[in-house]
């Protein structure tokens, strides 16, 4: 049973676990399209609505993006860039958010933690990019040739 | 050229000629992991997308899974634990099988397994420590910081470790987020502690605990410290503890840190504005950071056993690297937690290790084709959970694709859990499932709930048997 973090800084929504991500927009008005780019450039458009966290928006249509911290800013693997005009919008990170970045491989300045991007309407249109992610974990300094 | 690389380059020529990919609903392969922790899951979980009928077999030591998630993360971290949940996912795929309290090396061999399985996946990490190789390291309270992690983390080999906290000084050399860790939890007020799953046994030593001061040892300077800015913060977060540095060591670092890559630069930064904010007057604990010193001997205190002192070369820096000059200070320590480094074992006479480096030889994560090593066993023991996702996924992948593309031939018969579940059978060993580990985990949360926590771990394998065996 998952037992909410004792620090609490970043718990703003009631469901913190994907069921909202999961609701059809029910009007119109709700509606806010985004693009998930992935990192061989394949651009996977979305209808998501306000309200949609970014990540739990990402799970429901099989988009990469692991969150294995379940959105609870202990970890990065839901790193991504921010297209730069909707990077701009964007509330700035809190400290928390930014010490993560740090730790976060190809680090750029449009990059931020997808769990924390709750979208508006005035996102309409913003393109999220997977970043390449793999690090090259051979102790040896062995390049795998490409096959 | 080292023999194993002439398999490993055959082998890679073989995949670039193979050009056969096979139905992936054509085969059944079967695949077993030694190791239960983020390597062995995150690797699984890239199996069980490529490969739609496998079946996979999670072999681990211990009769509960989940490895350095619930040993080594600490207790005040609750939701850095929360991949749990997605590993228990996994674990509960009907084509995954946990089997826990089964030793490699003790209750199956390596060759045994590869007789079993189409493939064979290593990740059992990294479970010894580095040595600092000085006199007086064999003295009465000097122990590892892996030891102690294990200590308040359950782990059943550490939950007897001899130590004491009748003293004010405790010395840690070391500067990485392990570090942090150790120091974080002797100097947390015991309130912090009390809802965590930390062991009941250390709550009550940690009450008893004399320790005022902790000294974090470096051989080099902040710019290369290990550790990173969250861990630090939380250091300077700490009630009623001041964070003291000498200011000499951040010298001339105001003119560099504007050109520091944007990590290095955050947390420089932080380690420069903390120099100046100490609350003396309002602390009873004190955290202190040292630079430049490289321990050279232990010193026994007034007990003769035990130790009472460090021995330290002043350093300077020659670019990246730290030189020893003449001059030597003592520091004052009556305990000492060594965190320079984990280390891995050979677990099988058969596994290809390098003692040297304390890790399984690898390229890519392929030992040769059908053996493959993943997370810190393979890359060497340095990395948080994100970076040995990030390798556990691709070694995942090449043991997913060497089946598809015919590396290994997944057409042959292999009679998997069938031929080992009898081997053991036979050798009375009792095999705990992800059913069994459920219901074990039911009795943690049930009893850490009476006592206000997030869970009391059972913390000896006795007992965990008892209870996977649904005896009263």
């Amino acid at each position: 049973m998952h037992v909410p973090p004792v620090k609490g800084i970043h718990c703003t929504q009631g469901l913190a676990h994907g069921e909202y991500e999961w609701k059809d927009p029910e009007t119109e008005d709700e509606v806010v399209n985004i693009v998930y780019v992935d990192r061989d450039g394949n651009r996977t458009p979305v209808r998501g609505k306000v309200g949609d966290n970014v990540l739990y928006l990402a799970h429901r249509y099989n988009i990469e993006m692991e969150g294995a911290c379940e959105a609870s800013l202990a970890c990065t693997t839901c790193h991504v860039y921010v297209k730069q005009e909707y990077f701009d919008k964007l509330p700035e990170a809190d400290e928390v958010e930014d010490d993560l970045l740090d730790l976060a491989p190809f680090l750029k300045p449009t990059s931020r933690l997808g769990c924390q991007i709750i979208l508006k309407k005035e996102y309409e249109g913003m393109e999220v990019t997977l970043p390449q992610a793999t690090r090259n974990f051979y102790v040896d300094g062995h390049k795998p040739e490409p096959h | 050229m080292h023999p194993l690389g002439r398999v490993l380059a055959f082998s890679q020529k073989c995949r670039r000629f193979s050009t056969n990919v096979i139905d992936p609903n054509s085969i059944q392969p079967k695949l077993c992991v030694v190791g239960s922790g983020p390597a062995s899951f995150y690797a699984a979980q890239q199996i069980l997308k490529a490969l739609p009928k496998v079946q996979i077999d999670i072999f681990e030591r211990l009769p509960v899974p989940f490895g350095l998630v619930r040993f080594g993360v600490a207790p005040d971290h609750p939701e850095v634990k929360n991949v749990i949940n997605t590993f228990t996912k996994t674990a509960q795929d009907p084509r995954v099988k946990f089997i826990g309290n089964v030793k490699l090396g003790q209750d199956v061999s390596l060759a045994e397994l590869q007789n079993a399985y189409h493939s064979v996946l290593l990740a059992y990490g990294a479970e010894e420590d580095r040595l600092l190789g000085i006199p007086g390291e064999n003295l009465d309270n000097i122990l590892s910081a892996r030891e102690f992690v294990g200590w308040y983390n359950g782990l059943p080999n550490n939950k007897d470790l001899k130590f004491n906290l009748n003293i004010e000084k405790v010395a840690i050399i070391g500067q990485g987020n392990v570090a942090l860790d150790v120091a974080r939890i002797l100097l947390s007020p015991i309130d912090l502690l009390k809802k965590t799953d930390i062991t009941e046994y250390s709550l009550a030593a940690l009450a008893d605990s004399k320790v005022k001061e902790v000294k974090l040892i470096g051989r080099r300077g902040p710019l290369q410290v290990a550790f990173t800015i969250k861990e630090f913060r939380e250091m300077l977060r700490l009630p009623r503890c001041f964070v003291n540095m000498n200011a000499e060591d951040f010298a001339g670092l105001d003119a560099i840190v504007p050109n520091l890559p944007r990590p290095r630069k955050r947390l420089t930064e932080l380690l420069m504005k903390s120099i100046s904010t100490s609350k003396e007057t309002e602390a009873d604990k004190c955290f202190n950071p040292i630079f430049f010193r490289t321990p050279k001997s232990f010193q026994s205190g007034e007990d003769a056993s035990s130790v009472g002192a460090l021995t330290v070369a002043v350093n300077t820096m020659e670019g990246e690297n730290a030189v020893e000059t003449d001059v030597l200070e003592t520091i004052e320590c009556g305990l000492v937690l060594r965190s320079i480094g984990y280390k891995s074992i050979q677990a099988d006479s058969a596994i290809p290790f390098n003692s040297k480096r304390g890790l399984v030889e690898n390229s890519g994560g392929v030992i040769q084709p059908g053996l493959y090593v993943s997370g810190w066993l393979g890359t060497g023991p340095v990395g948080v959970i994100l970076s040995t996702m990030t390798n556990a996924f691709a070694v995942g992948q090449t043991m997913a694709s060497d089946i598809l593309n015919n590396t290994v031939d997944a057409s042959i018969k292999k009679p998997g859990f069938e031929f080992i579940g009898s081997l053991l059978k036979k050798k009375g060993i009792q095999t705990v499932s992800f059913a069994d580990w459920e219901q074990i985990d039911k009795v943690e949360q049930s009893r850490g709930k009476e006592k206000g926590k997030l869970r009391e771990k059972i913390v000896d394998v006795k007992e965990m048997l008892t209870i996977a065996s649904g005896k009263p």
